[in-house]
């Protein structure tokens, strides 16, 4: 762990059952074939809820999902505190949306009443009168990260607050992220964001990252394709194209 | 406040005259059953429907205000107001097919919607459900009150009947959660059960056997119907169902579902640029798995266009759900609004492809005498007016 190894790169992506309604799945796609294509040797295990989590993964993903389903994954993972016993080891994690909800302290379920979370991240999600942040989000990253802007869409009632041992991902600068301000959270080596798209197609460079903490130094690739796609969002979201029109869905809702 | 005149007119058009009304909603699907149902019924008695897909409120009341007041209406309703339509309609029978993840941005989650339809049922309880008894959160929906399917307990008599079709559907992104109590579905032994409560399968009244749908009586009927593929045959056991629940034997619905061969140009072979396009619909995940399967076999290319309007939601993340992978040996172009995501997954999928800016370019790309064009909502509306 934690440097270049012979050994295939153990992804595990968790719960796609309860944690998949958001094309997340995507996120494990995307680092599986960015270390094929560099000739790394990886590993993909996809485990369903109910089955047993190995401890020794490199690279855990948690993707979104519904209120329902994200309070049993919380569950099950709480029980097993396999999780818990990856990230003491050194794994990367990285979650999204209702996957990094239940990685904080606590989050709110399907009525808004506050459950427990894993603790992993120093965040605290809560459900606040304001409407659903559904939209483009465009994110300016920590210079800490190196990374270049981060483009996604957001789509979720609660909101997130980050404790001192948590650091932003970056600043909004368009959209909501965790609701005030800023967006995302890491601690150590476990990355939570609201950043669907997938998170890691549209932000290759992120994918890379998170997988050079755990390869070390990467050859680049031909992502020319997804700069054509990260131009064109980039540039929808500064020009606040396809946001949602608030007063229809709360129409909806009423109704 | 058009929409509670669009309401009481409604309820003026249907419920106050007793006219017999049958309402179709799902995710996928509601417009083929509603045209397919349609045909049934037409059999013996005169029909009205929405055909247009117009399957809110406005589209009811336009469709229905040149109606002679006896005739029948089947009406397909967009599943967030299933409610408010069998309120004012007093519908006797409610067809419900499917609810998988759709337009995520907009909807919100699978499971408000289920509890809606549930409220809905509950409210104004039809004379009769047809439900698809494989799809869990539509199954947990459509059960009536006092009955169970794992044990009878006390209570009262059911509501309403609830007819099982046994469609084979095996869409489970959705599903694996018990829409009841939130546990887990096991798919694997035996019919899907909940592994924490007593929800489980229901026993089908109806299944479809490859073409020939199978009743618990033993009678079977053979579909051979002219719209291609397995969801279709899924349509058309739906609409036979709520068909013979309504009166007309299925054989004659039957016959009468074999003359349909496109519904609202979905299926329809049109000629773009010179090209014979045939033009497949498909909206989301689950949908695209259908029509992913009704593709002509390779080499034949495929255009894939993908829009991202306030119709098709704003959120195109669902890509990353359909199985792309499929595609791989045969040319695929890649356009519509949203080209760039979909040539971003196909790369990840591995498919040879090409981006295209517009529909005729696409097919000039494509380079061959006869093409699939597969696009979600809005592109294939915008290509329909460019086919002819």
């Amino acid at each position: 762990m934690g440097s270049p190894t012979e050994s295939a790169v153990r992804i595990v992506q968790l719960f796609p059952d309860l944690l998949g309604t958001y094309g997340d799945g995507g996120n494990a796609t995307v680092l599986a074939k960015r270390l094929e294509w560099r000739d790394l040797a990886h590993e993909l295990i996809t485990l369903e809820s109910g089955s047993p989590i190995p401890t020794d993964g490199d690279l855990y993903l948690l993707g979104g999902g519904e209120d329902g389903p994200q309070v049993e994954a919380a569950r099950e993972l709480a029980q097993s505190r396999a999780l818990h016993r990856a990230v003491e080891r050194g794994a990367v994690v990285f979650a999204v949306c209702a996957g990094m909800q239940i990685l904080g302290h606590q989050f709110p379920d399907a009525r808004g009443e506050p459950k427990p979370g894993l603790a992993l991240l120093d965040i605290q999600t809560v459900r606040l009168n304001r409407p659903r942040a559904v939209g483009e989000l465009l994110v300016h990253p920590d210079p800490c990260w190196g990374l270049p802007e981060l483009t996604g869409f957001e789509n979720h009632g609660g909101r997130t607050r980050l404790g001192p041992a948590a650091r932003a991902l970056g600043r909004v600068e368009v959209g909501e992220g965790n609701g005030w301000g800023d967006e995302g959270a890491v601690s150590g080596r476990v990355v939570g964001t609201y950043l669907h798209g997938p998170a890691l197609a549209r932000n290759p460079a992120l994918a890379d990252l998170l997988l050079s903490w755990i390869v070390g130094a990467l050859t680049p690739l031909d992502d020319r394709e997804v700069e054509a796609l990260r131009e064109e969002r980039i540039r929808a979201a500064r020009q606040r194209q396809l946001q949602p029109r608030r007063s229809w869905k709360d129409l909806i809702r009423r109704a | 406040m058009s929409l509670l005149i669009d309401h009481h007119l409604l309820s003026e058009l249907t419920a106050e005259l007793g006219r017999e009304v049958a309402l179709v909603s799902a995710t996928n699907g509601k417009t083929t059953t509603t045209r397919l149902l349609s045909a049934g019924l037409a059999v013996d008695r005169p029909v009205v429907s929405n055909t247009l897909g117009a399957n809110m409120p406005p589209g009811h009341v336009a469709a229905l205000g040149g109606a002679r007041p006896g005739d029948t209406a089947v009406l397909e309703v967009d599943e967030r107001w299933l409610g408010i339509v069998l309120r004012e309609t007093r519908a006797s029978t409610v067809v419900l097919l499917n609810l998988s993840r759709d337009q995520l941005d907009r909807s919100f989650e699978v499971r408000k919607i289920a509890e809606r339809w549930r409220e809905a049922l509950r409210t104004s309880p039809p004379r009769q459900v047809v439900a698809n008894a494989d799809d869990p959160i539509v199954a947990w929906a459509a059960l009536p009150d006092g009955v169970d399917t794992a044990s009878t307990p006390v209570g009262s008599a059911p509501s309403w009947r609830t007819i099982w079709v046994g469609t084979g559907d095996t869409w489970r992104a959705d599903a694996t959660g018990c829409p009841a109590c939130g546990g887990r579905l096991d798919f694997d032994r035996g019919p899907w059960h909940c592994l924490g409560c007593d929800l489980a399968r229901p026993q089908p009244d109806l299944w479809l056997e490859q073409d020939t749908v199978v009743y618990r009586d033993g009678r079977r009927i053979d579909l051979q119907l002219r719209l291609p593929g397995r969801v279709n045959r899924v349509n058309a056991a739906m609409a036979l169902a709520a068909a013979e629940a309504m009166g007309v034997p299925p054989e004659r619905a039957s016959a009468a579902m074999r003359d349909v061969s496109e519904v609202a140009g979905r299926y329809r072979t049109a000629t773009i640029a010179g090209c014979q396009a045939r033009l497949l619909l498909a909206k989301n995940p689950a949908g695209w798995r259908e029509a992913l399967n009704m593709l002509a076999p390779p080499p034949q290319p495929v255009v894939i266009a993908i829009n991202a309007r306030v119709a098709d939601g704003h959120d195109p993340s669902w890509l990353w759900d359909v199985p792309f992978e499929q595609l791989r040996g045969r040319p695929v172009v890649a356009t519509g609004e949203r080209r760039h995501d979909l040539a971003v997954r196909l790369r990840y999928a591995e498919v040879e492809h090409v981006v295209a800016a517009d529909i005729i370019e696409a097919v000039q790309v494509a380079g061959s005498p006869t093409v699939d064009v597969a696009a979600n909502y809005t592109a294939f509306q915008e290509y329909l007016e460019v086919a002819r």
